[in-house]
């Protein structure tokens, strides 16, 4: 069980850079979740680490030792791939053991990880069959079973769930998440481009955009206090609503004039460059709430109401943008089509970026 | 007439013949026999659909039957004939066969069939095999690949002639135009040698031309499938700390033995066929008989043809097998 340093990691196509300066620590016994849109470089992240990809600069430590040039096998990885990658032609059994028979391991070795990992992932009965005969959810706890056997320092997960079908999804993740809790010294890196199974599973979450790392933070820290609009907006669902606003007065407080004439007092810091500058307001949809006063941070007219008994959200028309403005109402409420409704939000929930959508936090 | 315009005139008949039977018998169907129309509308279109897939395998069945099915029953009656001198035959019932299997050139040929059934497929396929795996990721693979394959376009019988010159011999006191005396010479070698002559060793010569042939067609169809083997499992191997050697045995081969037998059953029935090859180069002389040359030397030669077809008749019998294996595998690999 390890650590993993990445030092300015880099990875370039010829001409194209696909990851730039990647600088991040992974301590002993996290569970470190890769999560960002498609291209955003965190597959390719996740197998430079694991060796299947050649790191073009910088430098990878496992454990203290440099890994640049280790192959696969001797960096104490162990992998789970999309697909399974299960080998189609050997048993459960003879899948799992594949690895430790080319490091001509002693077979009783071999047979005792076999069966901690099988009994570990209730695979007992399957031994014997081959992948063909599985469903896709034993399928995957085969290939979570033949790293379990490896005994790596790091397990490297390329997006497990993702070909599963949604019920088994939530499953697997749940016997992931145990997985980890049984195994706590383990450290684990996961990919997703789901947002869900990155809050569920992670410690800490690595928020990657067009080969950069936007944000590193546990789940939480991810979602309340965003480093930037992309964060804000790719953590939470539906995603966080961006209002145009103006800082009319600035100090320990800022005070803003919204859109449609709303002033709101939010208790972010800001300094006097920032007076009369255009900023964005940020507001979970979860965080809506309907207000009469003059302290308003939006108002329009109701396009479409969902109503899903235990919340009702409301979509608006887009204020500027293409992206509606949405309001999640608990419970269930009687809003019409084509009212006009005023929502605000309390103070400690709002959110302030600047004209570079970086979060006033975190300047 | 021209034979170009006489082509052009065979092709615009044959086509057009096509197309208007197929249009035409569907017409008669349609409006003549069963109309949709009339108070039995239902059950004559019910009928006409009944007869119209019949309509469209006829041609095949009966163009299948006239030249497969009939020869080969014709076939085996004749075998179990005797030619008579001045016309007619007479039923001799297993006379041909126990003459056969009495003659030594017959076991010759059987003994060098199997020969060329176990080392030609063997080595057409691992060639294959090889050269699939060796130009898959090299830049200039496609072109190596290209000249492999050549050979497939070449006519058995031209390939026959290519090698028989590499086999050549030139009298001592003469430049060896021979590849391979050449290089005997050029190695040490003292006096050239006759090769297609020396027994056992001409066999191998004439397997050689096969196996030339034959590889492109089992690397072509072995790329294919060495392409399909999911990426994933190689990197999961890589993980697992395979050599190379071993991703190639232990993870690629295995997921793709079912084209390899596929390949492997395609080329013996090939080998099981080989004529030409034989018959230009040596015409079976100096123990290279092969069973389609005997039974073309029967047949055509001898003038025999209850000997002739008996002779098929056994090729027949060693061909089905492994043809139903072949179709078998191929299927399963389909799907």
């Amino acid at each position: 069980m390890a650590s993993v340093e990445l030092t300015q990691v880099s990875k370039s196509y010829g001409e194209v850079e696909v990851l730039r300066n990647i600088n991040l620590s992974i301590d002993q016994g996290e569970l470190i979740v890769f999560v960002g849109p498609s291209g955003c470089g965190k597959s390719t992240l996740l197998r430079m680490i694991a060796g299947l990809e050649k790191i073009t600069g910088g430098e990878l430590q496992i454990d203290g030792v440099r890994m640049n040039e280790t192959p696969p096998a001797q960096r104490g990885i162990a992998m789970v791939f999309q697909t399974y990658a299960l080998y189609p032609h050997m048993t459960v059994r003879e899948n799992m053991a594949f690895g430790m028979k080319i490091a001509k391991k002693p077979a009783s070795e071999i047979d005792a990880a076999i069966e901690n990992a099988a009994r570990i992932l209730q695979l007992d009965q399957y031994l014997d069959r081959l992948p063909k005969a599985l469903s896709g959810g034993q399928r995957q706890r085969v290939a979570i079973g033949r790293s379990i056997v490896r005994d790596p320092k790091v397990f490297l997960f390329d997006e497990p769930l993702s070909n599963l079908d949604a019920a088994l999804r939530v499953a697997t993740r749940i016997e992931i998440a145990q997985l980890k809790e049984s195994m706590p010294e383990s450290t684990m890196i996961y990919v997703t481009h789901d947002q869900v199974e990155a809050m569920t599973l992670a410690s800490r979450i690595v928020v990657l955009h067009g080969g950069d790392i936007e944000q590193v933070g546990s789940p939480l820290e991810l979602y309340e206090r965003p480093r930037n609009i992309f964060t804000a907006r790719f953590i939470g669902s539906p995603a966080m609503n961006i209002l145009a606003g103006e800082a009319v007065e600035t100090g320990a407080q800022t005070v803003v004039n919204t859109t449609e004439g709303g002033r709101l007092t939010v208790p972010i810091a800001s300094t006097d460059a920032d007076k009369g500058q255009k900023i964005s307001l940020g507001i979970r949809p979860e965080d809506f709430v309907i207000t009469e006063g003059s302290d308003f941070a939006y108002e329009g007219q109701v396009k479409i109401v969902e109503a899903l008994g235990e919340t009702t959200v409301l979509y608006f028309d887009a204020q500027g943008g293409d992206e509606s403005v949405v309001a999640k109402i608990p419970g269930i409420q009687s809003f019409t089509k084509g009212q006009t409704v005023r929502l605000t939000a309390a103070p400690d929930k709002l959110h302030l970026f600047d004209a570079n959508g970086i979060s006033f936090l975190y300047r | 007439m021209h034979p170009a315009l006489q082509g052009i005139i065979t092709i615009i008949v044959g086509v057009g013949g096509c197309i208007g039977y197929f249009y035409f018998s569907n017409q008669f169907l349609d409006k003549v026999l069963f109309p949709a129309k009339g108070p039995n509308i239902g059950r004559n279109i019910n009928r006409a659909n009944m007869i119209r897939p019949w309509l469209f395998l006829a041609p095949a069945i009966i163009a299948l039957g006239l030249y497969l099915a009939y020869p080969v029953v014709e076939t085996l009656r004749l075998s179990l004939t005797e030619r008579l001198p001045g016309g007619g035959s007479q039923w001799v019932g297993l006379a041909n066969y126990s003459q056969m299997f009495g003659e030594p050139k017959f076991w010759e040929a059987m003994r060098n069939n199997m020969l060329w059934l176990i080392i030609v497929p063997a080595f057409s396929t691992a060639f294959g095999l090889l050269a699939a795996q060796l130009t898959d990721r090299i830049k200039w693979g496609n072109l190596a690949k290209s000249l492999i394959f050549m050979p497939m376009a070449i006519s058995f019988v031209g390939a026959a002639v290519i090698w028989k010159l590499v086999y050549d011999t030139r009298p001592v006191d003469q430049d060896q135009i021979g590849v391979l005396n050449a290089l005997y010479l050029f190695f040490g070698g003292t006096d050239p040698q006759t090769w297609l002559t020396i027994p056992l060793w001409n066999s191998f010569f004439l397997m050689i031309v096969l196996v030339w042939i034959q590889t492109g067609f089992a690397m072509v169809i072995l790329s294919a499938a060495l392409r399909g083997v999911p990426e994933d499992t190689i990197e999961a191997a890589i993980i697992d700390g395979a050599t190379p050697l071993q991703i190639f045995f232990k993870i690629k081969v295995p997921q793709i033995m079912g084209t390899i037998v596929v390949v492997w059953t395609t080329i013996t029935l090939v080998v099981l066929k080989v004529f030409d090859i034989v018959f230009a180069m040596t015409n079976g002389q100096w123990e290279t008989q092969v069973l389609a040359n005997y039974m073309y030397d029967k047949l055509f030669r001898a003038n025999d043809w209850g000997l002739g077809s008996a002779s098929a008749m056994i090729i027949m019998l060693l061909v089905t097998p492994i043809l139903v294996w072949n179709v078998y595998n191929a299927r399963k690999e389909m799907r």
